[in-house]
C-alpha cells in the first residue's frame, strides 16, 4: 500500500500547511483587532459620541418687562398646545376626527398635520393645535385613554396684560426671521422667537438670557432615547425695569383710543422719566407672538394710520405755536424786553408778501407774555425778525429740538430745526426772511415730535437743566431708597427768561381773559396747570380761500384739519410733570389737546409716580366738577 | 483521547459510534452557538441595558438545537454511505440553486432563497458541504499518478465551476468566493502541483477586469467603497465606517454585555446578522473577540487533528474541507466587518442569526465528527473494492 500512504503523508503536509495558513489569517485578525480597538481606540470612540449624543438646547425663560412699581407688562404664559405622534397615535386621521369631537380642530390644521405626519418621522411630535383654553385642557386628558398618541404639551407664550396699550413702547416678539439669524443655535430653535420692536428689541439681549443644554442620547434614526448627566439649566432672562407708570400709561391709552391718530406722552421734568407714551392706532402685540399671515402684515403695513409708529418719537409736526416758547426765550436771552408791545390788526406786510395772525381781525396792542397767552401770530412775527432765525435754532437745538434724544427705544426720528445752512445744504437756495417768520409760529420748515415738545417744556421748566428723556429705569438699590437722580447739565438760559416765559404758560390755561386753553384748567389749589397750545396747519391756505372767509376745521374734509398740539406742565408752582399732546387733523389745540392734556395731568398729580409727596388726594370725580 | 484501533473493514455498531462521539468538540459548538445566542439577546434590545429574547435569540435557539441534532444524526452515519451518496447530494444541491433562479424569492436584492415546505432554504449555503462531498469522492478514487494528469482535473473543475457561476448569477458574491476557495481548498489537500495553482492564479487576475463587467452594479460600488469608505460616510461607505466605529469605540474591555451605543442605537447596520461580530466586539471588546477567534481556533486544530488522524482519504478530505470551509466564514465575515475586505455579505458561523447557515455549519461538523468516529474504517478506492 505505498501508494495510499504516500498520499497520506502529502495530505497531511498540505492539511497542515493550509492550518498553518489558516493560523496566520487569525494573526492576520487579531493584528487589525489590535489596531482598531487598542492603537486607534479614542478616535473611534470620540466618533461613537459623536453618533450617539445629541445636544439639546434649553431656551432660557425670557425676562419680564414691569414698569417703575414692579406691576408686570409683559410676561410669559403657558401655553397649552396639542401634540399628536404617529408612530402612537397609529392612524392618525381617526385620531384627528376623535379629537375634533373634543376641541375645535379646523381643516386647515387637520391637512396641515396629515401632510407634516407624511413626512416626518414616526417619534416626531406634530402641533395640532396651541393656545388651549383650560376647559379644553381637561377635555383632553379626561379623555386620553381614547387617544393614543395625542398629548398636552406646555409651552411658554409672550403675554401682554395691557394688550395693545402699551404696545409702542413694549414693541413685541416674533418668530427669528431669516436675516437676524447670527448663528446662535438658540435662534434656530422652532418656536424661537426675539424682540422686534420696542423695548423687546432693545433689551432683546439682557430679556433673552442665556441658553443652557442636556446631552441627549440618540438613536441612528435621531430618536431621543435618554437624556445623559450633567445638565446645565438655561440661564433666565433678566427682568427689565420700566419708568412707565403702568396705570397712568393704561389712563392715558384709553384717554386717546378714540383719537384717529393721535399720541401722548408724559414725562417727569427732572429725571426724564418717561411716565407713560401712547400713539393711536394700536396693534395687538400678542399677534405677532403668534405669527401673523402675509395679509395680516400687509393690511398693517399698509394701514395709512400707521398702527406700528410710535407716534410719539416717530411722528414729525409742525409744533405751531408752541414753538413760540423757543422763540420767546431766544429773544429774552438776546435781551429784548418782554414789554415791547406790538399791535395786532390780522395781518401784516413783508415786502410782497402778508402774514396772517389766526385771529382774523387781531389782537389789539399786546406785550409778550399777551402774545404767548392768546397765541398771537402777529407778534411773533416781529419778534423772530428782530431775533433771527439763527438765534431762534440755537435756542431750539438747546431745548432738544432738531435732533434725537437718545431714548432707549429704536426708531426715534430726529425732527427739524431749520438752519441757512440747512436749507443750502437740502435745498440749495438762501434762506429768506419771510421763512424766518414762517419759523417764529412753528410753521414752515420747522418739525418737532412730541417727545421733544415735552422735552422742550420739562427744560424749561425743571431749573434749565438738559434733561433727556428714559424709559428703563435702573434697579432700586433696595426696597427703601430710590435711586439718586440723574444728573443733567444747565442750559445757559436765565432764570428771568424762563420766568417770563412760565408765566406767559401759566396764563394760557389759568386767565380767563385770552388763555387759549382756559376751558381745560385744573381747578384744584397747588395742582394747577400751565402749557401751550399749538395748532399746525397741515396745507398752505390760498389767498383766494382766506377772501372767501376760512371754513372752520369741522365743515374742513378731516384730512385738511389742522393737527392739534398742546404741551402743558404741572403742578404749576413746583413743575415735575410734562406733557405732550398732538392729535392729528384734530383742529384745534385748545380744543382738542388741552383738554387730554389736563385729563393726563390731573391723573399723573392723582397718582403721582415720581413720589413727590403732593399727590391730588380728593377722588378724581370731584376733582372733575371742579374743572367742569 | 484518540485510542489506537485496528482498521475496520466492516460496520461499526451504534453502541460503538456513540462510544466515540467527541463529546469536547460538541462542547466546543455549543459554547460559540451560546454565545451567538447571548449576542442576539442583546441585539434584540432597542435601547442601552436592554436586551431582548425576542425577535431572534429565542428562534436561533431552536435552530441550535435542531442543528445539533442534526450533526449527530450525520456523524453516525456510516461514512461510505456518505461516499456512495455524495454525488447524488451534490446533484440535489445542484437541482436546488437552479430551482432558486427559477422559482426564488428575492431577498435582499438577490435571489437566494427557496421554500421546501416550511423551510425557506438557501441552496447557496448547502452547497458549500456538497460540493466538499463530491470534490472529496471525486479525489478519494485518485492516486498521485491520476492527479498529475490534467485531464482528470475537468471534471472536479466543472462541479466547483458550476455553482460558483450560478451563485455569481444570484448574485452573491461572498458564496462564490467561498465556493471558489473552498473547492481550490480540496485540490490542493489532493495534491494538485502547486505551479497549477499559480497558473489559475495568474489567469484569475488578468481576467478581474473582465469579471468587473459582469458585477452588478452594487457589488461594484461596495468594492470602491470599500477601498475609500470615508469618501461617501452616509450612503455605502456607511456600513464600513459605523462597524469600525463600533470596534474601536469597544476598546479593550468593551462597553459592556447590552451596552454597545453603536450597536443598540442602531448605527450598527444588521447588527444580528453579517455585522454580529462588530456588536460582539464594541460590547466585550478585544478580549471577547480574541476569545471568540480562539474558540474558532480550537475548531481549526480539532478538525486539523481529525484529519491528519483519520485513515481514508475521503474521510480525511471532508473533514479538512469542512473545517476550512468554516473557517473560510469566519475570516471573511471578521475581515469584512473590520474593514479589510468589501462587505459581501457571509454570516459568522454559529453566531450570526441564519438558519440555512446554522444548519451548513452545524452539518459540517457533523461530517467533522463523522470522520473522527470513523477513522480507522477502512474505505475502497472503488466502489466494487467494498
Amino acid at each position: 500500500m505505498k501508494p495510499e500512504q504516500d498520499r497520506g503523508r502529502l495530505f497531511s503536509r498540505r492539511a497542515l500547511f493550509l492550518g498553518g495558513g489558516q493560523a496566520a489569517l487569525f494573526l492576520g485578525l487579531a493584528g487589525r483587532m489590535y489596531y482598531l480597538q487598542v492603537l486607534e481606540s479614542k478616535r473611534y470612540t470620540v466618533l461613537a459620541n459623536e453618533n450617539r449624543i445629541s445636544l439639546r438646547l434649553l431656551p432660557p425663560p425670557r425676562g419680564r418687562i414691569v414698569d417703575r412699581h414692579n406691576v408686570p407688562m409683559a410676561i410669559n404664559v403657558q401655553n397649552f398646545r396639542i401634540v399628536i405622534v404617529r408612530e402612537e397615535a397609529k392612524d392618525i386621521d381617526q385620531m384627528l376626527t376623535r379629537l375634533s369631537q373634543l376641541v375645535e380642530v379646523s381643516e386647515h390644521d387637520r391637512k396641515r398635520v396629515l401632510r407634516e405626519a407624511r413626512r416626518r418621522r414616526a417619534f416626531v411630535e406634530i402641533t395640532v393645535r396651541e393656545n388651549l383654553s383650560w376647559e379644553e385642557v381637561s377635555r383632553i386628558e379626561v379623555n386620553a385613554p381614547d387617544l393614543p398618541g395625542i398629548r398636552v404639551d406646555v409651552g411658554q407664550t409672550r403675554h401682554y396684560p395691557f394688550g395693545g396699550n402699551a404696545a409702542h413702547v413694549l414693541g413685541y416678539v416674533a418668530a427669528v426671521s431669516e436675516r437676524e439669524r447670527t448663528g446662535d443655535p438658540l435662534l434656530d430653535q422652532p418656536g424661537f422667537r426675539i424682540g422686534k420692536n420696542g423695548i423687546e428689541r432693545q433689551y432683546d439681549t439682557n430679556l433673552r438670557g442665556s441658553a443652557g443644554n442636556a446631552e441627549v442620547e440618540v438613536n441612528a434614526l435621531g430618536r431621543r432615547i435618554r437624556e445623559l448627566p450633567g445638565r446645565k439649566e438655561a440661564k433666565p432672562g433678566e427682568d427689565v425695569r420700566l419708568t412707565l407708570d403702568a396705570g397712568l400709561q393704561d389712563f392715558v391709552a384709553k384717554r386717546i383710543k378714540d383719537k384717529r391718530r393721535g399720541s401722548v406722552v408724559v414725562m417727569d421734568t427732572k429725571t426724564g422719566d418717561v411716565l407713560a407714551m401712547a400713539s393711536t392706532p394700536f396693534f395687538d402685540p400678542s399677534s405677532f407672538t403668534d405669527g401673523l399671515t402675509g395679509k395680516e402684515w400687509n393690511a398693517l403695513l399698509t394701514n395709512p394710520d400707521a398702527p406700528l409708529t410710535n407716534k410719539v418719537i416717530a411722528g414729525q409736526y409742525a409744533p405751531g405755536s408752541t414753538y413760540k416758547i423757543i422763540v420767546a426765550l431766544a429773544a429774552l436771552e438776546m435781551g429784548i424786553s418782554p414789554t415791547i408791545r406790538a399791535t395786532c390788526v390780522g395781518d401784516m406786510q413783508l415786502g410782497n408778501q402778508k402774514f396772517h395772525c389766526w385771529k382774523k381781525h387781531g389782537h389789539g396792542s399786546v406785550d409778550l407774555i399777551d402774545s404767548i397767552r392768546e397765541s398771537c401770530d402777529i407778534y411773533f412775527y416781529e419778534l423772530s425778525r428782530k431775533v433771527g432765525i439763527d438765534r431762534i435754532a440755537a435756542m431750539a437745538f438747546k431745548m432738544g429740538i432738531g435732533k434725537t434724544l437718545n431714548l432707549d427705544i429704536p426708531g426715534e426720528k430726529p425732527g427739524l430745526t431749520p438752519t441757512r445752512d440747512w436749507k443750502q445744504a437740502t435745498i440749495g437756495v438762501p434762506w429768506q426772511l419771510g421763512e424766518t417768520l414762517v419759523s417764529g409760529i412753528g410753521q414752515g420748515y420747522v418739525l418737532a415730535t412730541p417727545l421733544q415738545i415735552a422735552v422742550m417744556a420739562a427744560r424749561l421748566v425743571n431749573g434749565g437743566y438738559a434733561v433727556t428723556p428714559r424709559l428703563t429705569a435702573p434697579p432700586p438699590l433696595d426696597d427703601f431708597t430710590e435711586p439718586s437722580p440723574p444728573s443733567f447739565p444747565k442750559i445757559d438760559l436765565s432764570a428771568r427768561a424762563r420766568r417770563i416765559v412760565m408765566q406767559g404758560m401759566e396764563e394760557v390755561v389759568n386767565k380767563q381773559q385770552g388763555g387759549t386753553a382756559f376751558g381745560s384748567r385744573i381747578a384744584i389749589k397747588g395742582f394747577e396747570m400751565a402749557g401751550k397750545t399749538g395748532t399746525s396747519q397741515v396745507r398752505r391756505i390760498s389767498l383766494a380761500e382766506r377772501d372767501r372767509g376760512l371754513k372752520k376745521n369741522a365743515e374742513r374734509p378731516w384730512r385738511e384739519r389742522d393737527h392739534a398740539l398742546f404741551v402743558g406742565y404741572a403742578p404749576m408752582g413746583a413743575p415735575r410733570y410734562v406733557t405732550a399732546v398732538v392729535v392729528e387733523h384734530g383742529g384745534g389745540g385748545s380744543k382738542t389737546a388741552a383738554p387730554i392734556a389736563r385729563d393726563v395731568l390731573l391723573e399723573t398729580q392723582r397718582r403721582d409716580p415720581s413720589g413727590t409727596g403732593r399727590k391730588i388726594s380728593a377722588a378724581p370725580q370731584s376733582a372733575k366738577r371742579k374743572i367742569r | 483521547m484518540m485510542r489506537p484501533m485496528p482498521y475496520h473493514g466492516a460496520d461499526l455498531s451504534l453502541q460503538q459510534k456513540l462510544w466515540q462521539i467527541n463529546w469536547s468538540l460538541i462542547l466546543l459548538v455549543v459554547s460559540i452557538g451560546g454565545i451567538g445566542i447571548a449576542m442576539l439577546y442583546s441585539a434584540g434590545g432597542s435601547q442601552i441595558d436592554g436586551g431582548s429574547m425576542e425577535p431572534w435569540a429565542s428562534r436561533q435557539l431552536v435552530r441550535l438545537s435542531v442543528g445539533l441534532l442534526v450533526m449527530v444524526g450525520i456523524a453516525l452515519v456510516d461514512t461510505r454511505i456518505w461516499l456512495r451518496y455524495a454525488y447524488v447530494i451534490y446533484g440535489v444541491t445542484m437541482l436546488l440553486l437552479v430551482g432558486v433562479e427559477a422559482f426564488g424569492a428575492i431577498g435582499m436584492g438577490a435571489q437566494r432563497w427557496i421554500r421546501i415546505g416550511f423551510f425557506q432554504v438557501q441552496p447557496s449555503e448547502l452547497m458549500k458541504i456538497s460540493l466538499v462531498l463530491a470534490l472529496a469522492r471525486y479525489f478519494h478514487r485518485m492516486n498521485i499518478e491520476d492527479i498529475g494528469r490534467p485531464t482528470y482535473l475537468v471534471v472536479p473543475l466543472m462541479m466547483v465551476a458550476a455553482p460558483v457561476a450560478i451563485v455569481m448569477r444570484q448574485p452573491d458574491l461572498g458564496t462564490a468566493v467561498m465556493l471558489g476557495i473552498g473547492g481550490g481548498a480540496l485540490f490542493f489537500l489532493a495534491g494538485v502541483r502547486l505551479w497549477k495553482f499559480a497558473v489559475v492564479i495568474v489567469c484569475g487576475l488578468a481576467s478581474i477586469p473582465i469579471a468587473w463587467n459582469f458585477l452588478h452594479e452594487y457589488q461594484q460600488k461596495r468594492i470602491l467603497t470599500f477601498l475609500n469608505p470615508e469618501s461617501d460616510p452616509l450612503g455605502s461607505g456607511y456600513h464600513i465606517l459605523q462597524s469600525q466605529i463600533a470596534f474601536g469605540s469597544g476598546g479593550v474591555f468593551g462597553k459592556g454585555f447590552t451596552k454597545g451605543t453603536q450597536s443598540q442605537l442602531n448605527f450598527l447596520p444588521e447588527r444580528h446578522t453579517d455585522f454580529i461580530y462588530t456588536m460582539l466586539a464594541e460590547e466585550f471588546g478585544l478580549m471577547g473577540g480574541l476569545m471568540v477567534l480562539m474558540l474558532y481556533g480550537m475548531l481549526l486544530v480539532y478538525g486539523l487533528a481529525i484529519a491528519i488522524r483519520c485513515r481514508n482519504h475521503f474521510g480525511r478530505l471532508v473533514a479538512m474541507g469542512v473545517t476550512t470551509t468554516i473557517l473560510l466564514y469566519v475570516f471573511i465575515n471578521t475581515a469584512m466587518v473590520m474593514g479589510l475586505i468589501p462587505v459581501v455579505g457571509v454570516p459568522l458561523p454559529l453566531i450570526s442569526y441564519g438558519g440555512t447557515a446554522m444548519i451548513t455549519v452545524l452539518a459540517g461538523c457533523g461530517f467533522l465528527m463523522n470522520c473522527y468516529i470513523h477513522r480507522d474504517s477502512r474505505i475502497a478506492r472503488h466502489a466494487s473494492e467494498a
